[in-house]
């Protein structure tokens, strides 16, 4: 049941963030320093252990890996060496690649927008890929409803007239080869 | 001299100011800044995030650009210099994904700070100080990609770095010892999570004003925009006023140049910084 094709989910895991997962012995450390742990169910040390448990469904419906800012702190402090923010990279792209509803939506959502925003311009047109996240990921009724959107709108107004915000989509010469390499992407998922 | 220069996307917009303080500063220096021509995004968190490949070949093509000539590759932002430096290590060496783009690791991957800060430069920017910056006292911030993980960045000091902190006592500043220099400000969260946002920005600010500083000294567009323009937000949930200027170090750098861009950029900034300069009597 853990299985996708004839790979247990751990291995899968293993073949991009390397089997020094099997070195953690449960020190805290990487827990200790994160900055987000206050908003995890699972802490980094349980994720690691977990995956070798290769428990998917655990790890997979988590928080944690939605919440997780990417900072590193976890791997540099590894005293195993265990790339921990990239077994994190590993179950978010594992996740995505399942289709299934994320446990904190929204942040799949943003990569979407983020990423489409480089597939159409080469550069990420922060303007476009703003409104784009807020309407799909339903921030933007949300706010509607809480009044929240005279903020973003307050904040909207003073970027812009400081020249913060680009109007125009940016030009990009090689937004040819970026296409190409989102193709690529797609083929080397499917093989 | 002459570099490649990979301004990356915010410069084009919420980073506006970091971009023309660079420019400024580097003419001041007499560094001829090229910029790659075609350049594209690197990817930043959403690539690495959602797929392997996109990870390593967004940075690549942008690498295999610079190494047609035999400048190095500067970047100002510190997610673009960890997707740069990341994906380098993955193609020169034993990479396990083929993204069909070369890169031989001919032609070094530097953050604007780090190449500023280079030996060679000390002299020059000692010679351009009209005014140097007397009793500005500030803390230093790097964040986390600038120097995290050591093996990616190349990074000597990652837990307490020190180039900016060099920097500012050469231009006149007092860097004021604080412990945050390179905790996190949650920039990859900005539009999705908040509330993390604001507890760690918080964070950031409130440790500042315990240690007295009078304002921030960033080297990255996301933790700058993070730090400038939540204050208000956060401030009203705590029921506190923040008002600490978030400067970028080549805005400071130009500041002591007497660079005539100066006024402009900082007019830039949410939190506006002038009435603090003007008050040491700076500007």
């Amino acid at each position: 049941m853990e299985q996708k094709g004839d790979k247990l989910f751990k291995d899968i895991v293993i073949e991009s963030a390397g089997e020094e997962i099997y070195d953690c012995y449960q020190c805290y450390k990487c827990s200790a320093g994160c900055p987000v742990s206050f908003d995890m169910d699972l802490l980094p040390h349980q994720v690691i252990r977990s995956v070798v448990f290769n428990q998917k469904e655990r790890v997979l419906s988590s928080r944690t890996i939605w919440v997780c800012a990417t900072c590193e702190t976890c791997t540099t402090r590894c005293p195993n060496e265990i790339e921990i923010a990239k077994v994190m990279d590993v179950l978010r792209q594992i996740h995505q690649e399942s289709g299934q509803q994320a446990k904190e939506p929204k942040v799949p959502i943003f990569h979407k927008a983020f990423l489409d925003s480089i597939k159409k311009t080469g550069r990420v047109h922060e303007l476009t890929m703003i409104r784009n996240y807020t309407q799909k990921s339903g921030e933007f009724k949300e706010k509607l409803k809480t009044g929240e959107w005279k903020n973003d709108v307050k904040l909207g107004i003073k970027m812009f007239l400081r020249g913060k915000l680009k109007v125009m989509p940016p030009k990009c010469g090689g937004v040819k080869d970026v296409r190409k390499i989102f193709e690529q992407a797609k083929e080397h998922k499917k093989a | 001299m002459k570099v490649s220069f990979f301004p990356g996307c915010s410069l084009e917009g919420t980073a506006r100011e970091y971009g023309e303080s660079i420019e400024g500063v580097c003419e001041n220096l007499d560094i001829e800044l090229q910029e790659l021509s075609g350049w594209s995004c690197c990817g930043a968190s959403s690539a690495h995030s959602t797929s392997e490949f996109l990870s390593i070949a967004l940075p690549a093509r942008n690498l295999s650009i610079a190494e047609r000539s035999d400048q190095d590759l500067v970047t100002p932002c510190a997610a673009c210099f960890s997707r740069f430096k990341s994906a380098e290590k993955v193609l020169t060496g034993e990479s396990k994904i083929d993204v069909g783009i070369s890169f031989k690791g001919k032609v070094s991957i530097l953050h604007m700070l780090e190449f500023l800060c280079r030996e060679e430069f000390r002299k020059d920017i000692e010679r351009n100080i009209k005014r140097p910056l007397e009793n500005l006292k500030v803390v230093n911030y790097y964040g986390c990609l600038l120097v995290r993980p050591p093996r990616v960045t190349d990074a000597r000091n990652w837990e307490d770095p020190q180039d900016m902190d060099v920097l500012m006592s050469q231009l006149g500043a007092e860097s004021v010892f604080w412990p945050y220099k390179t905790e996190c400000c949650g920039g990859s969260l900005v539009l999705t999570n908040l509330d993390i946002i604001h507890r760690l920005t918080g964070r950031l600010l409130d440790m500042a004003k315990e240690a007295e500083a009078d304002c921030l000294v960033t080297a990255c567009p996301l933790c700058q925009a993070n730090l400038d323009t939540r204050q208000e937000e956060i401030g009203k949930e705590k029921g506190i006023g923040y008002d600490i200027p978030v400067f970028y170090f080549t805005e400071l750098m130009g500041l002591a140049f007497g660079n005539k861009g100066v006024g402009k950029w900082l007019s830039r900034h949410l939190v506006d910084p002038r009435p603090l300069l003007e008050s040491k009597r700076l500007i």
